[in-house]
């Protein structure tokens, strides 16, 4: 019975394994569905803003202001988001395949890429391969704008000073549970919605200047992309680590009956050999 | 007459819906919005949003700063989450560049690209792997 009872042994380890996977992946599930409910409710303010982005500069077409002006590409700036932890299946990974890829084709161009990295394993990736101007790990699954100011605001400042043309954000958009696709948008220069519901001859009364209003929004209009962004890529992160979990606790499973099989067969060894050993023995004295 | 109100932050819509008379405070000092107001676009100072409702109750928010605009028929409040100020934001940049700066401090294996993007590929292909194992059970 030695051998059977150390696939006994094996049966239980593995047990432990596929409860600790089935307890991840129900938090998973849970925890992903607060984080789309958190992407739903930073909707409202993004579509808002950009309208009022829209009237403005349909309001006073002659002032622009850098953040929204084209200008010939020399540097490009990237705001990365990925996660904090690990075991969310190929999430990350892909991610920063596109980014790669992204890279290699600016640099081909000969122009400079800067990073700033939001997030634990971009910022240990990247780490590697090229400088990362800012970071901000340790979001944890309910992250604040506030956490994100500073570092959106590293990349602005270079904005400013000509050290990038433009501005990207990498991250993961939540397609759905099963689907989580790697995805660039382009942050600035920023492209004014189309609102023609206004009248021709207008204009706002303004409190204080209209550039540094503009400023303002526009500012707060990067932030609410960025944090949009984040809070997306945690619902990404819970739906590839439900997914993860849920196969390695399948997966878990598919071992405990290869293991229940064996031990079976091998108590059923055991018991044959020991009949024959009783027949064999009442053979002998009879 | 009634105005449209969209009260809203970046983690959040807070009110939206319609309402007779609002009241926030403005950079310049509080302002009274009336259904058909010019077009206004101001800051906000840290206070109170109030909106009234015709035979109904004030609801009132607080709002730590952001941005208002007033077309005829529509308020939009932007209110921030957090009190901003430029020294806060610049000290809040520096600890982001500090952070970086430090854990590069830290990273002694530095790699090339092509050495990035084999790794990258290894992994992809340990994944793809697994998925097919996964299928092929």
């Amino acid at each position: 019975m030695a051998g059977a009872k150390e696939v006994k042994g094996k049966i239980k380890s593995v047990e432990n394994t596929q409860k600790i996977t089935k307890a991840m992946e129900m938090v998973a599930a849970s925890k992903m569905r607060k984080a789309q409910e958190r992407v739903e409710a930073a909707r409202p303010y993004a579509e808002k803003i950009r309208r009022t982005i829209g009237h403005l500069s349909e309001a006073n077409p002659d002032f622009e202001h850098p953040f929204m002006v084209e200008r010939e590409v020399n540097r490009v700036g990237m705001i990365v988001i990925s996660t904090d932890r690990g075991l969310c299946g190929g999430l990350n990974i892909n991610l920063f395949r596109q980014v790669l890829a992204e890279m290699r084709h600016w640099e081909e161009r000969n122009v400079p890429v800067e990073l700033v990295v939001i997030g634990r394993k971009a910022a240990s990736f990247f780490r590697r391969l090229t400088d990362i101007k800012a970071e901000v790990v340790d979001l944890g699954d309910r992250p604040h704008i506030d956490d994100l100011i500073g570092t959106i605001k590293v990349m602005l400042d270079d904005y400013r000073e000509g050290n990038a043309d433009r501005l990207f954000l990498m991250g993961n958009r939540f397609v759905n549970t099963m689907t989580q696709k790697p995805e660039s948008q382009q942050l600035l220069p920023v492209q004014p919605a189309d609102d023609n519901d206004l009248p021709d001859h207008w204009d706002y009364i303004y409190e204080p200047e209209p550039a540094e209003l503009l400023e303002d929004i526009l500012v707060r209009y990067v932030e609410a992309q960025v944090y949009q962004g984040v809070v997306e890529n945690v619902a990404c992160e819970m739906a590839a680590r439900m997914v993860a979990m849920k196969s390695a606790s399948d997966n878990a499973g598919d071992i405990i009956d290869d293991l229940q099989l064996e031990y079976n067969k091998q108590r059923q060894a055991a018991i044959t050999q020991e009949l024959s050993e009783i027949v064999a023995g009442a053979a002998a004295v009879s | 007459m009634k105005i449209h109100v969209d009260v809203v932050s970046a983690e959040g819509e807070i009110y939206s819906g319609s309402a007779s008379m609002v009241f926030v405070a403005a950079e310049l000092g509080e302002v009274g919005i009336a259904p058909r107001h010019a077009p206004l676009l101001t800051r906000m100072r840290p206070g109170q949003v109030r909106v009234q409702q015709e035979g109904q109750d004030e609801v009132t928010f607080f709002v730590s700063g952001g941005v208002l605009e007033v077309q005829p028929h529509l308020v939009t409040v932007l209110a921030d989450t957090v009190e901003r100020a430029a020294d806060i934001d610049e000290a809040e940049a520096e600890k982001a560049k500090k952070r970086a700066e430090e854990a590069m401090s830290e990273a002694h294996d530095r790699v090339d690209m092509a050495r990035a993007q084999a790794e990258l590929a290894e992994a992809a292909a340990r994944l793809s792997i697994v998925q097919k194992l996964r299928s092929g059970h």
